[in-house]
């Protein structure tokens, strides 16, 4: 619950909403609590919110340490909801 | 993989351990708190201690949101499954976690109770829009960073007129834990314990900014330094701490900048300032009542308070007997010396929420520490 992992914004949709991908998982999610989020951009992801903007670089080398420790696949299964 | 290799790689994890060796002096022990479970498990995970000289120890602290709840707000969450009938939402790590007489959230689902693992708020929205006819609450437990989404969801409940929505709020607030521990007469001076300085924690930090730690560290005269997640970042952050030691300084430094800033994401601020306001007093697990330590709903959105929804009992609620989580929880115990830890109790088997959560100490002297004595585990 507390990781937050990092995603590529696919589109941005009505009500502060946006579809994200992470390793090809793609998910709504919500991004009331950024401003100016855009395709493209790559964010950190919390409980179904992105939380912060990063880039893609640090997006990279997030997934690759959280992958590396074997907590990506959790993450995945919680984020895909058969957690 | 590209990226991986220069957060692991094994040359700079020499030479920060060289410089941290040659800066650390033999006269001088540090004893740093790493406040967050991220931390911890960074720490075992990685072997990070081994790397250090035998005077700079890792102190491991109650940033675990699962871990910190006292077990009379988990038996309340129980109660409101059980006795009220409601829909009770709540993220995956509550499940597992024994309250009194050992009931859990999976016990009370069990025995029939309509207990749900959600993701995130939005999810438990869903199920409140889906479910007119039938009260829905969700569990909001966790520190700053868990806090704003259930700002939002609130926000949105209200907006929308979603009347069978509330939320059981246990947010609660870091900054006021590192000054509470500081309190603690066991880290007084000439108490049992000893805390020189603070690993300052990462995804919360880059909500509410580096700023809300400069009281304490002025106050304390304790040095905190902001740190990611990485192993490399763990270990430059012990560096800048030792730094600030040897030269007697107490500041707030950060070395998660690829992140954090001083003010952090104020628009999420904003977000919870208008939901939710400070309690007076917080119960944590094994740091007691805490004083301005939580949020409550503010107000004007009483309407979505499931603590004004339901009227729920007073109860006595109890640990389980033997189980040292509370002096874990406080730094002045370690895992391997609770009698219970990896004999009745296990992460199959929890007895205390240390153990349940994947954030939890317990949890990481169980994956990571087993094999070593209690002082190479420290």
């Amino acid at each position: 619950m507390c990781l937050a992992i990092p995603a590529k914004v696919l589109s941005v949709e009505p009500d502060d909403m946006a579809l994200v991908s992470v390793e090809n998982v793609k998910k709504r999610i919500s991004t009331a609590l950024l401003d100016g989020v855009k395709p493209g951009d790559y964010v950190l992801v919390h409980v179904g919110y992105a939380l912060h903007q990063l880039s893609e670089e640090e997006a990279a080398r997030t997934l690759s340490l959280m992958a590396e420790a074997g907590v990506l696949q959790e993450e995945l299964a919680e984020i895909r909801g058969d957690a | 993989m590209r990226y991986i290799s220069e957060f692991r790689d094994p040359a700079l994890a020499r030479t920060l351990a060289t410089a941290i060796q040659k800066e650390a002096q033999p006269v001088r022990s540090y004893h740093f708190m790493e406040f967050c479970g991220g931390h911890t498990h960074a720490i075992f995970r990685y072997g990070v201690q081994d790397l250090m000289p035998p005077n700079v120890r890792f102190v491991h602290g109650p940033g675990c949101p699962v871990c910190v709840l006292p077990v009379r707000r988990l038996d309340d969450a129980v109660e409101l499954a059980e006795k009220h009938g409601v829909i009770l939402c709540t993220y995956g790590d509550m499940m597992r976690v024994p309250g009194t007489g050992r009931r859990s959230l999976i016990r009370a689902k069990a025995d029939g109770a309509d207990i749900r693992m959600v993701y995130s708020t939005l999810d438990a929205l869903h199920i409140a829009r889906d479910n007119p006819g039938r009260q829905v609450v969700f569990f909001a437990i966790g520190f700053e960073t868990t806090t704003p989404p259930t700002a939002v969801a609130i926000k949105l409940a209200q907006a929308e007129g979603l009347r069978n929505f509330s939320v059981f709020c246990n947010h609660v607030l870091t900054p006021a834990a590192i000054g509470h521990i500081l309190d603690a007469p066991e880290f007084a001076p000439g108490g049992t314990g000893r805390i020189d300085g603070f690993l300052g924690p990462s995804h919360v930090s880059a909500v509410i900014g580096s700023q809300p730690y400069e009281a304490a560290a002025q106050k304390y005269q304790k040095p905190v330094v902001i740190a990611g997640f990485e192993p490399l970042d763990v270990m430059q952050s012990v560096l800048m701490l030792i730094r600030q030691v040897n030269a007697g300084r107490a500041e707030v430094e950060n070395q998660y900048t690829r992140i954090v800033t001083r003010h952090g994401n104020r628009k999420a601020q904003a977000l919870v300032a208008e939901v939710l306001e400070m309690r007076d007093s917080f119960e944590w697990r094994g740091l007691g009542e805490v004083p301005h330590s939580a949020l409550r709903i503010r107000d004007s959105f009483a309407d979505f308070d499931a603590e004004t929804r339901f009227t729920i009992t007073n109860k006595l609620s109890r640990e389980v007997k033997s189980c040292e989580c509370p002096a874990i929880l406080r730094g002045v115990r370690k895992p391997t010396e609770c009698k219970l830890f990896g004999t009745v109790c296990t992460p199959d088997n929890p007895m205390g929420a240390c153990m349940v959560s994947s954030e939890g100490a317990c949890a990481a002297y169980w994956s990571y520490g087993r094999q070593r004595s209690p002082q190479d585990a420290a």
